[in-house]
């Protein structure tokens, strides 16, 4: 296995933290806003459409979807999987802090927290990438390339 | 037969929605995380034909187009699993057997060095999204 994380790609994972958690949360708040959505009031979710945090919500989903996408091309599934997870952490300390929901203040949540930090902390310190042979030599000028950048 | 909510549903029926929301979602993630590695990195591929091209040959992946329709297929699942069992249960269920299937899938499938380090990692982040959830 490599590890070979530049700046730049340590600021992707953070980008893949920090988009879906306050994603989700802008989305969160933003449905407060708009009241209960029930089936006979479907419509309502295209009202939702035009409020500006979840306009922002959805803003930041697609940030999260663009850099999960771009941190799977440089490392292994199970080196980018916990990063996500520490976005649960993330929502956590935002709806506590932001929404201020009482539930954020549970003992099982904040030793949810403690763990989710640890496992993140294992992969983090450890290699990101598998080296894998060629699958074919069509790839090499792409991966040479790609080499080349590091 | 459990208490769920919106009705009564057998322990059977609860676990096999609950594993196939989790093991549809790791279909999605192996999938996509295939598609990303025959792809190659999307900083080179950027440098090279711009955002267009990245995005291009990401859309242009037949494997990457199954990933997505996998992870819809897993959202849906989900949804149906909420509808007939208690979120409560569902939702750190489900997310916690996807760590974890993620864990061996990526092994299997992707060829992963999943050493124990990252073993660790699966369960204990599978742990704490239960715990959060509770």
């Amino acid at each position: 296995m490599k590890h070979t994380l530049s700046p730049q790609r340590y600021l992707i994972l953070l980008a893949v933290m920090l988009s879906a958690a306050v994603g989700d949360t802008m989305l969160s708040h933003g449905m407060r806003q708009v009241g209960p959505v029930s089936l006979a009031h479907l419509g309502l979710l295209l009202v939702a459409m035009r409020d500006p945090w979840v306009i922002g919500g959805i803003v930041c989903l697609l940030g999260f979807f663009a850099s999960y996408l771009t941190a799977l091309s440089w490392a292994d599934l199970t080196f980018v999987l916990p990063a996500t997870a520490f976005g649960y952490v993330v929502v956590l300390l935002l709806s506590k802090f932001w929404l201020h929901e009482p539930g954020a203040s549970s003992v099982h949540r904040w030793a949810g927290v403690v763990l989710i930090v640890c496992g993140v902390g294992f992969v983090a310190n450890g290699p990101s990438q598998t080296q894998h042979e060629p699958m074919d030599p069509m790839e090499e000028p792409v991966r040479a390339l790609t080499d080349e950048t590091k | 037969m459990m208490v769920t909510g919106h009705g009564t549903t057998s322990v059977l029926e609860t676990w096999v929605t609950i594993t196939l929301v989790a093991v549809t979602a790791v279909a999605g993630d192996v999938l996509t995380a295939g598609a990303m590695r025959r792809i190659g990195d999307l900083d080179a591929i950027r440098a090279r034909s711009g955002m267009g091209g990245a995005i291009k040959a990401v859309v242009s992946s037949p494997m990457f187009l199954g990933g997505v329709l996998m992870m819809a297929v897993s959202f849906f699942s989900l949804l149906f699993t909420v509808s007939n069992v208690e979120v409560s249960l569902a939702a750190p269920a489900s997310a916690s057997l996807t760590f974890l299937g993620n864990a061996f899938a990526a092994k299997i499938f992707l060829k992963e060095n999943v050493d124990h380090r990252r073993w660790l990692a699966a369960v204990f982040v599978c742990a704490g999204v239960f715990l959060l959830s509770r």
